[in-house]
């Protein structure tokens, strides 16, 4: 078995930086950083990871990206052998500003200034990506939009941002360079995450195991342990209901967890595999399923968060669950007693209940994929604000039509129940029928036997099934007409229409 | 010696940061380094104890019994504090009250009250343990809504009505008449930085606050009442703030006064930053309102008579409600003469968090309900809503003596009235015309999505409206080397009021921004100071702080005409240098001789504005120095199978007069746009049936994301100056360009409508969510179908 280290160790704006023992492994690492350190750039706006505030940026050995995250609903364990940037470590040697930071000053990005450290790590991290992995091309307003949804802004209107955004390609790229400094680093310490990690001290445990087998047996002993993806549904659990978590278990490092193929007719996304991660793939096979990621969370909960954690936590309003049942997911389970196999939808039993055994924790999910830009599947996300929202009603279609007739229909919601669900009803109204709008409306009763939805701070229970039934009105419209249908996203051409 | 020190190569003919200059923020450098520092960020002095409040779970109830055995246990604990610990007053009203108790005894009246607070080791020691205590309660009926205090006559006083004609005798006789009931939400400030306050006691049993305040003097006077101490025992500081919009002015007091009282008992720093969640539900928000109206109009639109009915929530206590009221009936007008009209207003008392100010102070409520008025004329008549608020806009500036149509509902008379021309510059600028007909075509042609357009103007009353808050301070020093050291009441939430301020005092002097340094606001330094707020910060500070500037410069040039054998009027700042007949002076020249002269080199200055006055007996008045004034077009689109919807294309064309620094001022603007487009889109407040706030974080209260910015956005700055005698005639900012953003609703109103084939008012009410468009398409599209 690998070596296990007892200690969390990182780089921390280019040094390296050892965690003092005593550190409860479920201090966030905004409440390190701020409190313990003292380092009081990285700002708190939410303590939830929605605003932006305390982004801070990561990266990784040999792995090639900079991501920024946020520090609020980070665990300092889980920042074992990476390296940290904040916004007080990106000065150039004789305090220079770095690119991202002059530009923002240049084109009046701060107003109170309480939001610019994190937007200043946001656009840190663009700059980063753009120059190491995309030879310096300058991003569309589209792409710095969708970089920026996690930030929050209240004074500017966001309009001197993005010009900051694109204002920082232009100004003269900077001699030191923050992140190349610090893999270099980490070859010169020998910081490897090759190590599993296990964290034990009065005020709690943490464990990141390298293996599978690790895996089983920490959950054998530790049944009630409380597994990590990213942490991005977990830390709220701990900021906001103050929940104590005594047994942490992460799957960051499980090798197999962290497995994403994509072979003949399958693809396998591990349980621990980020949205980040898979974003690209899913988006060229799927475009629909692409354009709903990039309006899950936001750049900073996609580069945290997992696909895995989104499915385990059971929510009736997790985005991925609905999306992959229409395409005929298959979850794998696994844990002390073995590994199973389910359709997805039989995983989720009711509100706050998933048929899983004690021990038991998602391996990964399977989905059948048989062609590339396969546009029969569309997902529709309903928020009130488009991005950076969680769904009052997500639509997931996924019809096979042959000859004008529908061969088969997968139709799964969420928002619409305790549990994200599919709608059988609706699909054997559809099943057999021509591809019509009679067939269709004749369908659309049938969604009140399959849903009875509930009323909440996101939507009425009246509109959602409204809603519901137009999505299916506006799945037929986008099949067989070129009417347009879309204000954001795949399809969109209005944006288009009114910049000409 | 003057005479032979070294004279610099070349001089200057234009200084740095000088009165219209775009130059950034004073902080930007110190935002983006992540150097500026917030409450939170001052080092805490060791031993600082950590505050959490102990909140309410009923919106009515008797607190029976308060058992906090588990608290004590809790670890980190060091002490709880009830209302039985506090020495002086348990209230922190702003206006005396009485009615805002820092924790609530036998009654609670509303969810997320303070009942006691948890003083521990940590923040998060402290929040753990106030979630322990033991309540008991006895809940008491309650009353959460504005339909259901209106029903109940639940009030905080009676209601108050003015106006000014015959309404009931012109409605009557009106050709066409209409009546109708507008909705709005509140809204949450979400400042970026949530409230906080750290206390440090001093000897003598002094305390030194710093608050994250718009109002540091109010601060003060809360701790000092709470505490039994003169004011003089209590110093506040606030450097900047992350955000205020209204929210700071008075919801700082609680956390200030906790913390000093925690201070003051324990002899220990105290620190109370609320965590988000509290900050939801503790403080309050922008009022809701409803307003019916009844209107008589001609054929060509022209509104003959009027009656507005408006009810606002206004929580459980006064607060500031009663001038935001005011200000939402000074505003049902907006840029509309009214010749006969009567505006009632409604102080509705309810069991929910007690509202209060937020940028534009009722102002926006009062406006977006007479915009809807206009929208419901428009389709009554069938005509476009622009031609019908151009038939009932006041007689312009020049135009207005004799014109029978420049008395506001106030009885005060309208002068400067720039509307109608900006309205005609922006309608050419934007294109309005060609795409709303553009847009009209395309609608028939989308079947799903629709188009919408819409032009509102905006006419925003500057001043207090109580007369008595437009005074303001400042203090000046002049040092021996010639850098300059700027105090004065304001407070910088990001607005930019110090950079703004900081620039008049350059231009006075002629030197470089960089050489006046900017200090945060302290009572000590500046006392019995007015709030920043209702815009009015660069308008007082920056007369009071030139006021300042003039003293210690008419000393200098008294001095150097001596010095040179001249008059005074022959000394002359110009940049980099002071003319004295012959002779030149640089400015640390001329300071250090004054020091050797004897000549005092430090000012205060004071303002108070001129003109104003109001008599709320009487209705009658002129509550406002003069008027902001703007427009904007907001093109948008919505969805008719969902009704999500979004931003297209936004003109706005905007009045600052003369504008002290453009580049603030524009994004004040576009700051202010967005903010007011959310307030009536996305940002929803939603109560259960318990009165608990249900949307009390980001995770489900959803402010403007930077993808609502709509992909087209032009601003610009009206080239006019102010015609009152303002500081370098600019005028105000802060709040105006948030009512601009009530054309985004309307915009959303237009794409409603062409469901009907434009046959009706799509009355849309405000935010205007997905749920709200799709309903609203709903029943157009049902009553279309009724016939
Ligand atoms: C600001 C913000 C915005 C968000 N927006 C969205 C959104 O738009 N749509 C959406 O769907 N979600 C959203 N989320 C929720 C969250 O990001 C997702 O659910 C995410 O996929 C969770 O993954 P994670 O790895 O962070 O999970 P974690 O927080 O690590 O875990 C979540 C749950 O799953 C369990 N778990 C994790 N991995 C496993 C495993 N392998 N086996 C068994 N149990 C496991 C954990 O024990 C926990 O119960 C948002 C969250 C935040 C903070
Ligand atoms: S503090 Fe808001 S995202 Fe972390
Ligand atoms: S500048 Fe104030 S929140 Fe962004």
């Amino acid at each position: 078995m690998a070596a296990t280290r007892d200690y969390v160790v990182f780089l921390l704006n280019g040094e390296r930086h050892e965690v003092p023992r005593s550190v409860p492994p479920t201090r966030t690492l905004l409440e390190y950083l701020r409190e313990d350190l003292g380092l009081k750039g990285t700002k708190e706006g939410c303590n939830e990871g929605d605003c932006g505030a305390c982004t801070v940026v990561v990266m990784e050995p040999e792995q090639r990206s900079t991501l920024a995250v946020n520090a609020c609903i980070l665990l300092v364990p889980m920042l074992d052998g990476k390296s940290v940037t904040t916004v007080d470590g990106l000065f150039g040697p004789s305090g220079e500003l770095h690119p991202c930071q002059q530009a923002m000053l240049e084109c009046h990005g701060s107003q109170c200034g309480f939001c610019t450290p994190g937007f200043v790590m946001s656009l840190f991290a663009m700059y980063q990506d753009v120059m190491e992995y995309h030879d310096g091309k300058p991003p569309t307003k589209k792409w710095i939009n969708t970089v920026l949804a996690g930030n929050l802004c209240r004074c500017t209107g966001y309009g001197s941002i993005v010009a900051a955004a694109e204002r920082m390609f232009a100004l003269p790229r900077p001699e030191w360079d923050v992140s190349r400094q610090a893999v270099n680093e980490f070859r010169a310490i020998g910081l490897r995450s090759k190590a599993s990690l296990a964290v034990k001290n009065a005020n709690g445990q943490f464990y990141a195991p390298l293996a599978l087998v690790e895996l089983i047996e920490l959950r054998r002993i530790q049944p009630d342990s409380i597994i990590l993806g990213g942490a991005t549904d977990v830390c709220l659990w701990a900021n906001k209901q103050l929940r104590p978590l005594p047994i942490l278990i992460s799957t960051a490092r499980v090798g197999e967890l962290q497995q994403f193929s994509h072979g003949v007719g399958r693809m396998r996304i591990g349980a621990a595999v980020t949205y980040e991660a898979a974003w690209s793939t899913l988006e060229m096979v799927w475009p629909n399923l692409g354009e709903l990621i990039r309006r899950l969370g936001s750049e900073q909960v996609r580069n945290s968060g997992t696909i895995g954690g989104n499915i385990a936590n059971g929510s009736p309003i997790g985005d991925m669950p609905p999306a992959l049942m229409a395409l005929g997911s298959t979850l794998v389970l696994n844990g002390p007693e073995g590994q199973r196999r389910m359709p997805l939808e039989e995983f989720f039993l009711a509100y706050g209940k998933q048929d899983r055994k004690p021990g038991e924790f998602v391996e990964a999910v399977e989905v059948p994929s048989h062609e590339t830009g396969d546009r029969r599947l569309r997902c529709y996300k309903i928020s009130k604000r488009f991005d950076q929202d969680i769904s009052a009603v997500l639509g997931c279609f996924y019809l096979h039509i042959d000859n004008g007739v529908v061969t088969s229909a997968r139709i799964a919601f969420g928002g619409m129940a305790g549990i994200p669900n599919r709608a059988k009803a609706v699909e054997a109204a559809l099943e057999g029928k021509p591809w019509t709008m009679a067939t269709v409306e004749a369908a659309l009763p049938k969604f009140e036997e399959d849903f009875q939805p509930l009323s909440d701070a996101r939507a009425s229970k009246e509109y959602r099934m409204l809603t519901a039934k137009n999505l299916l009105v506006r799945y037929f419209h986008e099949m067989t007409s070129d009417v347009q249908t879309r204000l954001v996203g795949d399809g969109e051409r209005i944006i288009a229409e009114v910049m000409a | 010696m003057q005479d032979t020190a070294p004279k610099p190569a070349t001089t200057p003919t234009r200084i740095t940061g000088g009165v219209g200059d775009p130059s950034p923020h004073d902080s930007a450098h110190k935002h983006v380094a992540g150097t500026a520092i917030y409450t939170d960020d001052i080092p805490e002095p060791p031993g600082t104890l950590h505050i959490a409040l102990g909140l309410s779970t009923r919106a009515h109830a008797e607190v029976l019994a308060l058992d906090f055995s588990q608290v004590h246990a809790a670890s980190g604990v060091v002490a709880v504090f009830t209302a039985a610990d506090i020495p002086g007053r348990n209230d922190v009203s702003p206006i005396g009250k009485s009615d805002d108790p820092v924790f609530a005894t036998g009654l609670v009246e509303h969810y997320g009250q303070s009942l006691f607070a948890v003083a521990a080791t940590s923040m998060l020691a402290a929040r753990r343990a106030a979630r322990l205590a033991d309540v008991i309660y006895k809940d008491k009926p309650a009353i959460l809504t504005v339909d259901e205090a209106m029903d109940a006559k639940s009030f905080l006083s009676d209601p108050y009505t003015f106006g000014i004609g015959d309404p009931d005798a012109a409605l009557a006789a009106a050709p066409h008449r209409l009546k109708g009931r507008v909705r709005m939400g509140g809204q949450e400030h979400f400042y970026l930085e949530g409230q906080v306050a750290l206390a440090i006691p001093g000897e003598d049993g002094d305390v030194t606050v710093h608050s994250s305040t718009q109002h540091p003097t109010e601060i003060q006077h809360s701790v000092a009442h709470v505490l039994g101490l003169p004011f003089n025992a209590v110093t506040v500081e606030v450097r900047r703030m992350g955000g205020g919009f209204g929210g700071k002015e008075t919801q700082g007091n609680l956390p200030a006064a906790v913390a000093a009282l925690v201070a003051a008992k324990t002899g220990r720093p105290a620190k109370l930053r609320y965590d988000r969640d509290d900050d939801f539900e503790v403080t309050g928000k922008r009022h809701d309102f409803r307003i019916d109206y009844d209107v008589g109009f001609d054929a060509g639109g022209r509104i003959l008579g009027i009656t507005f009915e408006q009810a606002a929530r206004c929580g459980m206590s006064f607060d500031l409600s009663m001038a935001i009221c005011d200000r939402a009936m000074f505003h049902a007008d907006n840029c509309y003469f009214l010749p006969n009209v009567r505006i009632t207003s409604y102080r509705c008392k309810t069991n929910t968090v007690s509202n209060t100010a937020f940028r534009g102070f009722g102002g926006p409520q009062g406006m977006a309900g007479i915009e809807r008025v206009m929208e419901a004329i428009a389709a009554k008549l069938g005509k476009d809503p622009l031609a019908v608020r151009r038939a009932n806009f006041y007689a312009a500036k020049g135009k207005s003596a004799g014109s029978g149509r420049s008395l506001t509902p106030y009885h005060m008379e309208i002068e400067d009235c720039i509307i109608g021309e900006l309205t005609d510059e922006l309608v050419r600028t934007s294109g309005y015309e060609k795409r709303r007909a553009g847009i009209r075509a395309w609608n028939a042609k989308s079947p799903i999505l629709k188009r919408g357009i819409s032009l509102t103007p905006v006419k925003f009353g500057i001043s207090f409206t109580n007369t008595l808050m437009n005074q303001a301070g400042a203090l000046l020093h002049l040092y021996t080397d010639g850098s300059l050291h700027l105090n004065h009441g304001g407070t910088e939430m990001g607005q930019g009021l110090f950079q703004k301020v900081a620039q008049v005092v350059a231009e006075e002097f002629q030197c470089d921004l960089s050489n006046v340094k900017i200090t945060a606001t302290r009572t000590d330094k500046v006392p019995n100071t007015s709030p920043t707020a209702a815009s009015s910060g660069s308008d007082l500070n920056g007369m009071a702080a030139r006021e300042a500037a003039r003293t210690i410069k008419m000393r200098l040039a008294e001095m150097l005409a001596v010095e040179a054998g001249t008059d005074v009027e022959a000394v002359r700042f110009i940049p980099g240098r002071i003319i004295a007949g012959r002779r030149t002076f640089t400015l640390p020249e001329a300071a250090a001789l004054a020091h050797a002269r004897r000549i005092s080199l430090s000012s205060t200055g004071y303002y108070a504005t001129p003109k104003i006055h109001w008599d709320r007996a009487s209705g009658k008045g002129r509550p406002f120095f003069y008027f902001a004034y703007g427009a904007a077009v907001t093109e948008s689109a919505i969805d008719t199978l969902t009704g999500e919807n979004r931003m297209l294309r936004v003109d706005i064309l905007h009045d600052a007069g003369r504008s002290l620094n453009p580049a603030i001022d524009l994004g004040q603007i576009e700051g202010g746009f967005i903010q007011g487009a959310g307030w009536l889109t996305t940002e929803e407040l939603v109560w259960d049936g318990k009165g608990r706030l249900s949307t009390h974080a980001p995770s489900t209260y959803k402010i403007p994301a930077c993808s609502d910015r709509p992909p087209v956005m032009n601003m610009s700055l009206w080239h006019g100056e102010n015609s009152e005698d303002t500081i370098y005639r600019s005028k105000a900012v802060g709040e105006p360009p948030l009512m601009l953003g009530i054309s985004a609703l309307l915009a959303l109103s237009d794409a409603v409508a062409s469901v009907g084939g434009y046959a009706g008012d799509a009355a849309l009410d405000a935010p205007a969510t997905p749920e709200r468009v799709l309903m609203a398409v709903q029943a157009l599209k049902t009553r279309v179908a009724a016939g």
